[in-house]
C-alpha cells in the first residue's frame, strides 16, 4: 500500500477490455495507458464506440455485463484492481472511487427517495449514520446550489427535474468524499442553458474538495472547460494526450483536428423568393394534450416555403415536437389552422386526403425505433412506393434502386439488409429515403442528427441539403443544437414554453441576437475556449445573472 | 392521491363490467346446451306434457332475456335458485363447498407463495449456478406433469408406501382444525407443486430483467452488496409483475383445483361442479361458473391495485 502522499492516484497501463457479441469476443479497448494525479481532472474525449465509458468504468475495476477486462494493469492508490477480490473492489466503489452517470433519471432508483440513495452509500460503507448522512446531504445540496436544499432530498427521483437530478447525483458521488470521481457525460442529456449551470457546480465542487476526476464527453468544448489534461480516444485506442491549452492551440493528430473542424458545412443561402408563397402555414395554433389542463402550444404561427429550411429551436418541453404532431395531424389542435398550399388541413390525420398525407412526411430522431426491426430495407422503402404511388414489380424495383442512389447507399449491398445490419448513419439515411419515397414536398426533421456522431451528422446534413436542392423540398428542422441550425437553416423560429418568442431570417435572429432568450440560448453553447465558462459567468453576473432574466 | 382513487375506481368499474359480460356468456352457453333442467329432473320416460308443465312451473318457458335478468337479479341478492338434483337452495349448497375450496387454496398458497419467492430471489442472485439450474429443472418438471399424475404419485409414495398422510381428503364439517390440516396437506402439496414453478420463474425473470437497469449498475458502482441490491433496489420495482403472477396462480388454486379435488375426493366447489355436470344440474353449474369467474376477476383486480399502489410514480405525483 502506498501512502496518501503518493502523487499518483490512478495508473492504468496497457488496459485491454473485450465485449462479447455475436458469439465472439471483440476488443473494445486496445491497450490504453492513463495516469491521474491527486486532485487532477483528466478529460476523455472521442466519438461513440471510442471506449471512453469502458475505460471510465475500468478505473473502478468494473466491466459492464458482457464485457471483461482482459489484460493490463489498473492501480488505484497502489491497489491492483485487476487482481483484487470482488469484496475489495466493492469496498473501494462508492467510498474511494465514485461514478456519475449520463442519465440521472435512469440512474436513480425510482422506488427510493433521493436522500436515502445518498445516505445508503455512507451507511453501507460504515462511514456514518443516517442522521449525519442527511445533514451532509443537505449541506452538499446547498453547495451545489439546488433549490430548497433541506427539502429536495425527500422527493422521489421522478419529482425532480433532470438538471437537479444530475446535481443530486454529483452530491451522491461526493457522499463519502472519494479520491476519484468518474463523470460519464454528465450533462449530455441536459438542455444547454441547464448544462452550463451544472458544469459550473461540478467544476467548483471538484475544486473545493480537491477530488481527482475523469471527465468523459464527446464534446471537446465542454471537456475544455473542465479538464486540466485531455486524452483523445478513437476505436478503443488513444490518439493523443496533452494539457488542455496545448491540445486546443496545437493539436498534433489529424483526427483531433477533425473533432473541432466539424460543422464546416454551411448551406449556400439562396436569395429570398421575390414572390413568397407559403408551402405550409401554421396559423395561430393552440393545442393541449388529452387530459392536460394547460396548453402545450399557444398561438403559434409560422410559414415554410418551398425549397426553404425553417429551424425550430428550443429546449426540451418547449413544444417543438408537439408542433410536428399538430402539423402531421397526430394531435388535433384546439384553435387555429394548418394550411398546405393555401388549403386548410383537417386536424386529424385520419380525415386528411391521401394526397396531403403523401406530401407531408416526417423523419425521426431515433432511426432505430422508427423502423420495424424485422423488415428489410427493401420492404421499408417499398411500402410508401406501393401505398402512395401504387408501384409494383419492375417499376418498384427501379425506383427502389434510384432511392438508394439518392441516399448514397449501394442498392446491391443494402437493399436486403435488416436495420440491425446498418450503422447509425445508414439507418438515418434509410429513414430519409423512406420519407423521399412518398415524393413529398414538405418534410419535418425531428432532431434527426442528435443521436449521431459529429462527422456522421454532417454527412446527413449535406445529404438533406442536396435533396432539398434537387427536389425543391421545404424542411421544418426541429433541433436543440445551435450549431446544426447555423449549418442548415434559412429561417429560425425560437420557442419557449409552447410559444414562439423570436423568428425571422437566420441572420436577423442570430447575428446579433435581439431577444433575451435567444441571447441566453446562444451564449450557453460551449465554445472551444477554456475561458469560455468563466467569461459567460462574468458577463451574466454583470447583467444581474440569468435568473434575473426570468428564465 | 385523487389520481390513484380515479384509477382504482376505473379498475373496479372495468371488473364489474367484465363480470357482467362473463355472466352473459355463462348463461348463453348453458342455454345453448341441448336439454334443460325440466328434462333432467323428469328423466327420459317423461311425456312432453309433463315436461312442458314443469317448464312453466320453473319459469323456463319465459324468453331467454327475461330468464337471464331474473337469474342475474337473484344472483346479485345471493339467490341462485334451487338445485335440480337435490332440490336444495344452491346458495347453501355452494356455501360450504366454496369455503372448503378457499381453505385448500389458502393452505396451498401459504406454502407455495413464500417458497416461490425465496427460490426465485435465490435463483436470480445465483444466476446460472448449479442451484439455479436444479431449481429450474425441478419446478419445470413438476409443472409439466398433469395434475392427476402428480396427485397419484403423491398418494402412491406419501400415503400408500410411506403411510405418512391419509390419501383421502373427504373432510366433514366439524372436523378439528389440525386434523383438517393433516387431511388436506397432500392435495395442498399437489397444488403447490403445480403452482410454484410459475411464480418462482416469474420472480427470477422480473428481478433479472430489472438488474439490467442503469440504477442497478449505479448501486453496484456505489459498492452496495449484491444481496442488498436484490432486496433493496430490484425487488421494490419488481412487485408489479410478481404480484400479477402470484394472483394468477391464486386464481388457479381456487378455480383450477377441479381435478385435484376429484382425485382426493375433497368436498370443494370443483367437485360439486363436476358432479353437477354429470347430473345435468344446470342451475348449479351456472352458479359455480359465476362464482369462479367472480373470484378470478376479483383476484386480478387485486393484482392491479397492488401494482398501482407499489408504483412510487403514482403514489407520489409531481
Amino acid at each position: 500500500m502506498s501512502s496518501e502522499s503518493d502523487p499518483l492516484l490512478l495508473e492504468i497501463s496497457d488496459l485491454q477490455v473485450e465485449g462479447f457479441s455475436e458469439d465472439q469476443w471483440h476488443e473494445i479497448v486496445k491497450g490504453v495507458d492513463l495516469t491521474l494525479k491527486r486532485g487532477e481532472v483528466l478529460g476523455l474525449i472521442g466519438e461513440s464506440g471510442a471506449g471512453k465509458s469502458t475505460i471510465g468504468m475500468a478505473a473502478m475495476g468494473y466491466a459492464k455485463p458482457g464485457c471483461r477486462i482482459k489484460g493490463g494493469s489498473i492501480k488505484f492508490n497502489g491497489i491492483e484492481l485487476t487482481t483484487a477480490s470482488e469484496e475489495e473492489k466493492r469496498k473501494l466503489r462508492g467510498s474511494r472511487i465514485a461514478y456519475v452517470a449520463q442519465s440521472a433519471a435512469a440512474s436513480f432508483n425510482p422506488a427510493h427517495k433521493i436522500i436515502n440513495q445518498f445516505s445508503e452509500t455512507v451507511i453501507h460503507h460504515g462511514l456514518g449514520n443516517r442522521k449525519q448522512a442527511y445533514a451532509d446531504a443537505k449541506e452538499l445540496y446547498r453547495r451545489l446550489k439546488m433549490p430548497e436544499p433541506d427539502q429536495i432530498g425527500f422527493r422521489y427521483p421522478h419529482q425532480v427535474s433532470g438538471g437537479q437530478l444530475q446535481r443530486a447525483m454529483t452530491a451522491m458521488a461526493l457522499s463519502c468524499r472519494p479520491d476519484l470521481i468518474i463523470f460519464d457525460e454528465p450533462t449530455t442529456a441536459l438542455d444547454v442553458t441547464t448544462q452550463i449551470e451544472v458544469l459550473v457546480t461540478i467544476r467548483d465542487i471538484v475544486r473545493q474538495y480537491n477530488t481527482a476526476a475523469i471527465y468523459i464527453s464527446h464534446d471537446l468544448a465542454i471537456v475544455a472547460q473542465m479538464a486540466d489534461r485531455i486524452k483523445v480516444l478513437r476505436y478503443g485506442d488513444s490518439v493523443e494526450e496533452s494539457a488542455t491549452r496545448d491540445m486546443l492551440s496545437n493539436p498534433r493528430e489529424n483526427y483531433t483536428k477533425t473533432l473541432w473542424a466539424v460543422r464546416t458545412f454551411k448551406k449556400t443561402v439562396k436569395p429570398p423568393d421575390p414572390q413568397p408563397a407559403a408551402l405550409v402555414k401554421v396559423d395561430d395554433i393552440t393545442a393541449t394534450y388529452p387530459g392536460a389542463s394547460l396548453p402545450v402550444l399557444s398561438n403559434v404561427s409560422l410559414e415554410i416555403q418551398r425549397g426553404e429550411t425553417v429551424a425550430i429551436v428550443g429546449e426540451s418541453g418547449s413544444g417543438k415536437s408537439t408542433l410536428a404532431k399538430v402539423i402531421t395531424g397526430l394531435l388535433p389542435q384546439d384553435k387555429g389552422q394548418i394550411l398546405y398550399e393555401g388549403v386548410g388541413l383537417s386536424s386529424k390525420y385520419r380525415d386528411r386526403s391521401s394526397y396531403h398525407l403523401q406530401k407531408i412526411q416526417m423523419i425521426y430522431q431515433m432511426a432505430d425505433t422508427a423502423m420495424n426491426p424485422r423488415h428489410r430495407v427493401r420492404d421499408i422503402l417499398g411500402r410508401p412506393l406501393k401505398f402512395f404511388l401504387n408501384l409494383r414489380g419492375n417499376e418498384k424495383e427501379k425506383r427502389l434502386r434510384e432511392l438508394m442512389e439518392m441516399i448514397e447507399l449501394d442498392p446491391d449491398k443494402f437493399l436486403d439488409r435488416l436495420p440491425s445490419e446498418l450503422s447509425g448513419g445508414e439507418k438515418q439515411r434509410v429513414c430519409i429515403a423512406r420519407a423521399i419515397a412518398a415524393q413529398p414536398s414538405f418534410i419535418i426533421c425531428d432532431e434527426v442528427t442528435s443521436a449521431l456522431d459529429q462527422l456522421v451528422a454532417e454527412g446527413i446534413l449535406r445529404l438533406l441539403d442536396r435533396l432539398q436542392q434537387e427536389l425543391n423540398l421545404g424542411y421544418m428542422f426541429i433541433t436543440h443544437d445551435i450549431a446544426t441550425v447555423n449549418a442548415i437553416a434559412d429561417k429560425v423560429v425560437v420557442m419557449l414554453q409552447g410559444q414562439v418568442v423570436d423568428q425571422g431570417a437566420k441572420d436577423e435572429v442570430f447575428a446579433p441576437p435581439q431577444h433575451e432568450y435567444t441571447k441566453l440560448l446562444l451564449t450557453s453553447v460551449p465554445e472551444m475556449d477554456p475561458e469560455w465558462m468563466d467569461r459567460v459567468l462574468a458577463e451574466r453576473a454583470a447583467k444581474g445573472g440569468m435568473k434575473a432574466a426570468g428564465y | 392521491m385523487s389520481n390513484i382513487l380515479r384509477i382504482l375506481f376505473q379498475r373496479l368499474a372495468l371488473g364489474l363490467f367484465t363480470l357482467f359480460i362473463v355472466s352473459l356468456i355463462i348463461f348463453m352457453g348453458i342455454t345453448l346446451l341441448p336439454g334443460d333442467a325440466a328434462e333432467a329432473m323428469l328423466g327420459q320416460s317423461a311425456t312432453p306434457d309433463t315436461v312442458a308443465a314443469l317448464r312453466v312451473q320453473l319459469g323456463l318457458d319465459l324468453p331467454p332475456h327475461t330468464r337471464y335478468f331474473n337469474w342475474l337479479l337473484g344472483a346479485l341478492q345471493g339467490d341462485f335458485g334451487t338445485s335440480v338434483g337435490s332440490g336444495q337452495q344452491i346458495s347453501s349448497l355452494i356455501g360450504t363447498r366454496f369455503a372448503n375450496t378457499l381453505f385448500l387454496a389458502i393452505f396451498a398458497a401459504t406454502i407455495a407463495v413464500p417458497l416461490a419467492l425465496i427460490l426465485g430471489i435465490l435463483a436470480a442472485l445465483y444466476r446460472s449456478s448449479v442451484y439455479d439450474r436444479v431449481v429450474n429443472v425441478v419446478t419445470l418438471a413438476s409443472i409439466s406433469m398433469p395434475e392427476f399424475f402428480i396427485s397419484y404419485i403423491l398418494i402412491l409414495f406419501v400415503s400408500v408406501k410411506a403411510g405418512w398422510l391419509p390419501s383421502l381428503a373427504n373432510v366433514q364439517t366439524g372436523v378439528p382444525f389440525l386434523v383438517r390440516l393433516e387431511m388436506t396437506l397432500l392435495p395442498a402439496l399437489a397444488l403447490t407443486l403445480m403452482s410454484v414453478a410459475h411464480m418462482m420463474r416469474m420472480t427470477r425473470a422480473s428481478i433479472i430483467n430489472l438488474l439490467a437497469n442503469p440504477y442497478i449498475e449505479m448501486a453496484t458502482l456505489k459498492g452496495i452488496k449484491k444481496a442488498r441490491i436484490i432486496t433493496h433496489h430490484a425487488l421494490p420495482n419488481a412487485w408489479a409483475p410478481i404480484v400479477n403472477v402470484i394472483v394468477l396462480n391464486l386464481a388457479y388454486l381456487i378455480v383450477g383445483v377441479v381435478v385435484v379435488e376429484v382425485v382426493f375426493v375433497y368436498p370443494g366447489l370443483g367437485q360439486l361442479l363436476v358432479d353437477s355436470v354429470q347430473r345435468r344440474d344446470l342451475p348449479v353449474v351456472q352458479a359455480a361458473c359465476l362464482i369462479f369467474a367472480a373470484t378470478y376477476i376479483l383476484l386480478n383486480l387485486f393484482a392491479d391495485i397492488i401494482s398501482i399502489v407499489t408504483n412510487p410514480r403514482l403514489l407520489n405525483p409531481k
